[in-house]
């Protein structure tokens, strides 16, 4: 159901804010499967150094470390998998049929587990870089 | 029809007479229009004037037609409603065209939701028009034409598509084996009715294909709507397993079933509470326990 010309606010991309819970689960889906898939390259790059010895691969792991944006990253890294996973979780019971109707109350439930998550890792994470 | 024709013909002839002759009788004529035009501004105004005390609702209305160069380019107008209780959605609609504006187009028929003629955007969603009370929204009441359709006129959209793949999923009762005797019921038992009774609600008003940001970017897609059709048919029990055969081959394509994405936007917006998205999950689960075979 395509149409032709500009329909003015009918397609205005203003009306994210009036998506269901549904829509927001499909958008982050994508959005955090995106990214982990650009952290696979990050990751296997990283992880290659260890061809050219074990020093080079723990020089490399120490400098990244060290470095307070990297230790950031990996606590929105988590946050990524974490919700990829919960709402992973959630598409397979969809996909079963099971609990349809609280779709959108697993979705909610995901994102606030989400977020516990990553709020209780950033100690770790964080740890010696503050 | 060959009346009409002769007629079209001898207004056409007239009409250039016309506009040889003198451009006077057109310069009245429009004179004319122009005065009528004042004329009933004045009175809609003073119509309006006249609600000042009364309890109204403002209405934002999609205006557009493409054979009137004025009207080519979409605008909003406003029209302010007296309001009573239960006034729905296209109550108002219907007093702005009775009383304001005659050109203002848009369907509707039972006024009931069971026709499914009046699926428009209401406050950023698809909702049925006589379905909606204006006293649960939120003034004022912006109404559009359904999203992901083309627009005819106004709020009007050209369903064709819609009915296209409607009819793809052959939308009738059709079993493999009929009763000896033609009058003979074709009974169906209770726990099978019970399975397929709210697939069978679907009123056909394009709500959730409107509402499907798969279907607006995929024409191949059969939708929410025609799918549930090809669920209410291949769960019914009476049709026998041939037939439901020949219905899972249509919607086991990869623009059947499998182009959902459990967005559950469609089950958002049933006017008629059909929950969409768990029929197009079942016959995706149908499909595939139909085609894995572990040995």
């Amino acid at each position: 159901m395509s149409q032709r010309y500009n329909r003015g606010a009918v397609e205005d991309f203003g009306r994210w804010r009036e998506f269901s819970a549904g829509m927001w689960a499909w958008i982050f889906h994508k959005f955090t499967g995106w990214v982990l898939v650009g952290y696979l390259f990050t990751h296997i790059a990283v992880l290659s150094t260890a061809t050219s010895g074990a020093a080079a691969y723990t020089g490399t792991i120490r400098t990244l470390e060290s470095l307070l944006i990297v230790r950031l990253l990996e606590v929105g890294l988590l946050a990524v998998a974490v919700f990829h996973i919960l709402n992973g979780v959630r598409l397979l019971f969809v996909d079963l049929g099971v609990g349809l109707t609280s779709q959108d109350r697993s979705f909610y439930a995901s994102l606030i587990l989400t977020g516990a998550i990553t709020v209780a890792s950033v100690p770790t994470f964080l740890a010696g870089a503050v | 029809m060959s009346t009409q024709k002769q007629k079209q013909t001898e207004e056409s002839s007239e009409e250039t007479a016309i506009e040889t002759e003198t451009s006077s009788h057109q310069q009245r004529r429009l004179d004319e229009k122009a005065a009528r035009k004042a004329d009933r501004e004045a009175q809609r105004q003073a119509a309006e004037e006249s609600l000042d005390d009364e309890e109204t609702v403002k209405l934002k209305v999609f205006r557009f037609d493409p054979e009137v160069p004025e009207k080519e380019e979409p605008r909003f107008d406003t029209f302010v409603v007296p309001f009573h209780k239960g006034m729905t959605v296209l109550d108002a609609l219907i007093y702005a065209r009775d009383h304001y504006d005659s050109s203002l187009t848009f369907r509707h028929s039972c006024q009931q939701a069971i026709c499914g003629s009046d699926a428009l955007f209401v406050n950023g969603r698809q909702r049925l028009g006589c379905k909606t009370q204006l006293a649960d929204l939120d003034g004022p009441v912006r109404i559009e034409p359904l999203p992901h359709a083309e627009v005819v006129k106004d709020l009007v959209v050209d369903m064709e598509h819609f009915y296209d793949q409607m009819e793809a999923v052959e939308p009738f009762f059709d079993a493999d084996e009929l009763p000896d005797d033609e009058l003979e019921e074709q009974r169906q038992d209770r726990q099978n009715r019970e399975k397929i009774k709210m697939s069978t609600r679907c009123i056909w008003c394009g709500a959730c294909m409107s509402s499907c940001n798969i279907a607006a970017g995929d024409n191949e897609y059969l939708g929410p709507a025609a799918i549930n059709k090809a669920y209410r048919f291949a769960m019914d029990e009476r049709e026998g397993e041939d037939r439901k055969e020949e219905r899972m081959r249509i919607v086991e394509q990869e623009h059947g079933v499998w182009r959902c994405q459990t967005q559950f936007s469609c089950t958002e917006v049933c006017p008629k509470d059909i929950p969409l998205t768990e029929h197009i999950q079942e016959l995706k689960r149908e499909a595939v326990k139909n085609n894995l075979k572990f040995w």
